[in-house]
């Protein structure tokens, strides 16, 4: 392929992925680590270097609701928000999902306040997973444009029409310049065909339509949601025809899972996200001092691929899940749906252990590898660890000490974080 | 306008063309669907309507529709942002090409609570980036759909399930939004308000709109037997009635300013308005609530006051 690369920033990338699916219309707002997303765009086709309509919105609701709608009129259509800006526009989510309206959303990851916090945690994103979204989640700025044109791709299908979430990491793959390949153009229009939606939303007289009536009858809203359900399990079939096709035109494969070094490995580490290269590089650490290690990295988060999950984890004896989000009164999101995965399977894993960790950016290394790895060593199948282990240095935990003794905080919540301390 | 101007002299000139078909699950004698259907002729076959949770809702309940048009059934506060996803929509389609110009109308339906409340930023949102659409808040005064409780468009003194009439409240406490007014702060070319019971007067100031590009604002007053406690064969009496009382200005502002169409000569007393409703019944039994009444008087009466025309 003679496509240029360059050094660009994951929101580059994922306006490079936007403009390289030749999106017409972009739906923005602003919100930190995102804005990078929607200010480049908005530039481009400033200047008519791009040709979409840019359109700047008064909340991220609004946002939604206009993406969605012009999607209906046959019109590509691409949108990014983060954090509070997805929360704030959950409802459409849904809306949109139900108008069955093929739009992609780039999600830049980031907590959800309060308290407020700029950086990374994946609850925002999974708080959209019910929605009826295909979330594609992105461990480099590479994947992000791939992820978008994947996106179009399998939402459009008509065995899908569905929309997509592309998730990237804030700061630490938004920020981050990696080298990428641009697409070209001759390339993008082999593997991603022209957005056509069956029945418009135009107005015209011969052929009306009703997006979405009221229903009153639960056996009629059954039948739309099952239909929903049925088009998000379908895709992860259109995902693999068309990940086919992306690696004969783009030289790249992407599956709805990658395993890393899970062949004979006895303990698998299960990941998502950018977090996902310190994942990796800490199995190669782990494997040069013996340790039979491997990664498994989930990458298509819905449809949810229990069974590449399940076969990927088959014959590991252990199992740590690693994320990035803590549902309270719950633990990881993620955790749950592996574990169901491999409920079924006929060799499950003697320990399936839940980690957390990297909440807000907090760092994760080979310390906090060999921490789970020594975790899952020592609990038998007959002691499993039911809590999550909030990974947490040590570092961390004295200048959160500091930060508590300067607010005047009471010492009970410091003790209540140090007793999961690793 | 000049009356030679438009094609709509006499009631007879309405239109017969019917894009709302009877049999809607709507109540009997609703005010609002009138202004719908009223407005839909005016605006004809290429309309798109983009409508929210409300009443109004159940026009299209699957497998069957009460409209001829093509819908989008929106979420509450978003129905003006879905109106511009369209017209964009539509425009990129029609520029790049692909399709023939359909020509068509984008509008945003929706009851008082929206338009007053929850979707109030994304109308301003609209109305700011000069959107090409029309907008018709049928006004029922209350969130009619969930059982009648308060919005900010709910009348002083009336009750509803959220603001009780009691010994010591008599309903809500509070004045009316000046939703036109709010509307009109943003300079949209085109806002007016409309009652069903001078239908030639709603239909010239759609026909006006349609001449103007950018966002055409309606207020239809929807009177809600149902409600509001009228009867139902009454619905245009009792939206004459505020009409005449002067309770419901007829007005329109081109280019921000206001004109009132039609000023009643000589206004009836409100009471014979809120007497027909039992929204207002405390006001006057079991004992008459004279200082209520008197309030929404002098309103009406200082609002006329300032109407120089
Ligand atoms: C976000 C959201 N909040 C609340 C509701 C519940 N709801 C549905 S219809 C309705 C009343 C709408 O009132 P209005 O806009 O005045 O229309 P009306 O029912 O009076 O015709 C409400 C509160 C909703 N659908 N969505
Ligand atoms: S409750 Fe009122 S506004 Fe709603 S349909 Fe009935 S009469 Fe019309
Ligand atoms: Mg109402």
């Amino acid at each position: 392929m003679t496509s240029a690369k360059r050094m660009l920033t994951g929101n580059m990338a994922a306006a490079w992925g936007a403009r390289s699916s030749n999106v017409d219309y972009v739906c923005g707002y602003p919100i930190t680590p995102q804005s990078e997303i929607v200010e480049t765009l908005a530039g481009w086709v400033d200047r008519g270097e791009m040709r979409a309509k840019f359109t700047n919105f008064d909340s991220e609701h609004s946002m939604l609701a206009a993406a969605g709608a012009a999607s209906l009129t046959g019109a590509r259509t691409f949108t990014a928000t983060a954090s509070q800006g997805l929360i704030y526009g959950l409802e459409m989510l849904y809306a949109i999902a139900g108008w069955r309206a093929p739009i992609v959303l780039v999600n830049v990851s980031r907590g959800v306040g309060m308290p407020m916090i700029l950086q990374v945690e994946h609850g925002d994103v999974l708080a959209a997973r019910d929605s009826g979204f295909i979330q594609l989640h992105a461990e480099t700025c590479q994947d992000v444009i791939d992820f978008v044109m994947l996106g179009y791709r399998v939402g459009e299908d008509r065995r899908v029409m569905l929309p997509v979430i592309v998730n990237m990491d804030g700061f630490v793959l938004s920020f981050a310049r990696e080298r990428v390949e641009i697409p070209e153009a001759r390339a993008v229009s082999r593997f991603l065909p022209e957005y056509e939606h069956p029945t418009p939303l135009l107005g015209d007289p011969e052929a009306p339509v009703a997006f979405s009536p009221t229903t009153t009858d639960g056996f009629v809203y059954s039948y739309f949601k099952h239909q929903l359900h049925l088009a998000s399990i379908e895709s992860k079939k259109v995902f693999a025809e068309a990940a086919k096709d992306f690696s004969a035109a783009f030289g790249r494969e992407h599956g709805v899972v990658e395993e890393f070094m899970t062949g004979d490995a006895e303990t698998v580490f299960v990941a998502t996200n950018s977090y996902s290269s310190i994942v990796r590089s800490g199995v190669m650490a782990l494997r040069r001092e013996g340790e039979r290690v491997g990664m498994l990295r989930v990458k298509m988060l819905r449809p949810f691929p229990s069974e590449e999950v399940a076969r990927a984890l088959g014959s590991a004896r252990h199992v740590a899940v690693y994320e990035q989000n803590l549902a309270p009164g719950r633990g990881g999101i993620i955790y749950p749906e592996v574990t169901e995965a491999l409920y079924h399977s006929p060799h499950r894993p003697e320990v399936i252990q839940s980690f957390i960790g990297g909440l807000g950016g907090t760092q994760l290394g080979l310390g906090e590898m060999r921490l789970m790895l020594k975790k899952c060593k020592a609990s038998r199948a007959d002691s499993r660890l039911h809590e999550p282990v909030l990974l947490f240095r040590k570092e961390d935990s004295d200048r959160l000490a500091e930060a508590l003794r300067l607010a005047g905080t009471a010492p009970g919540t410091a003790s209540a974080v140090r007793k999961h301390a690793g | 306008m000049q009356a030679d101007q438009t094609a709509f002299r006499t009631m007879k000139d309405t239109p017969a063309r019917e894009y709302l078909v009877s049999g809607s699950p709507l109540c009997p004698g609703c005010g609002g669907e009138i202004a719908l259907k009223l407005a839909l002729k005016a605006m004809g076959e290429r309309t798109i309507v983009a409508f929210v949770p409300s009443c109004f809702g159940l026009l299209t309940l699957y497998p069957y529709s009460s409209m001829k048009n093509s819908t989008l059934f929106t979420p509450f506060a978003c129905g003006p942002a879905a109106a511009q996803g369209i017209v964009d929509g539509i425009n990129i389609r029609v520029e790049k090409g692909e399709i023939k110009d359909p020509r068509s109308k984008v509008l945003v339906l929706t009851g008082d609570g929206a338009a007053y409340d929850i979707g109030l930023q994304s109308t301003s949102g609209a109305i700011h980036r000069r959107l090409d659409f029309y907008y018709l808040c049928y006004d029922n005064e209350a969130y009619g759909n969930t059982g009648f409780q308060f919005s900010s468009a709910t009348p002083f003194a009336s009750a509803t399930s959220t603001t009780h009439a009691t010994e010591s409240t008599p309903g809500n406490p509070l004045r009316k939004k000046d939703l036109f007014e709010v509307w009109r702060a943003h300079r949209p070319p085109y806002v007016a308000t409309v009652a069903v019971s001078r239908p030639v007067d709603l239909l010239r100031k759609f026909e006006k709109a349609s001449k103007i590009r950018g966002p055409k604002l309606f207020i239809a007053l929807g009177v809600c037997p149902t409600g509001w406690g009228s009867e139902p064969r009454e619905t245009v009496r009792v939206d004459r009635l505020a009409v005449e009382t002067g309770i419901w200005p007829l007005k329109e502002a081109v280019g921000g300013r206001v004109v009132h169409t039609y000023v009643p000569r000589r206004r009836a007393p409100v009471e014979e308005y809120l007497k027909k409703q039992k929204r207002f019944q405390h006001l006057f039994s079991p004992k008459e609530n004279r200082g209520a009444v008197q309030a929404i008087q002098n309103a009406v009466d200082s609002y006329w006051e300032g109407v120089s025309e």
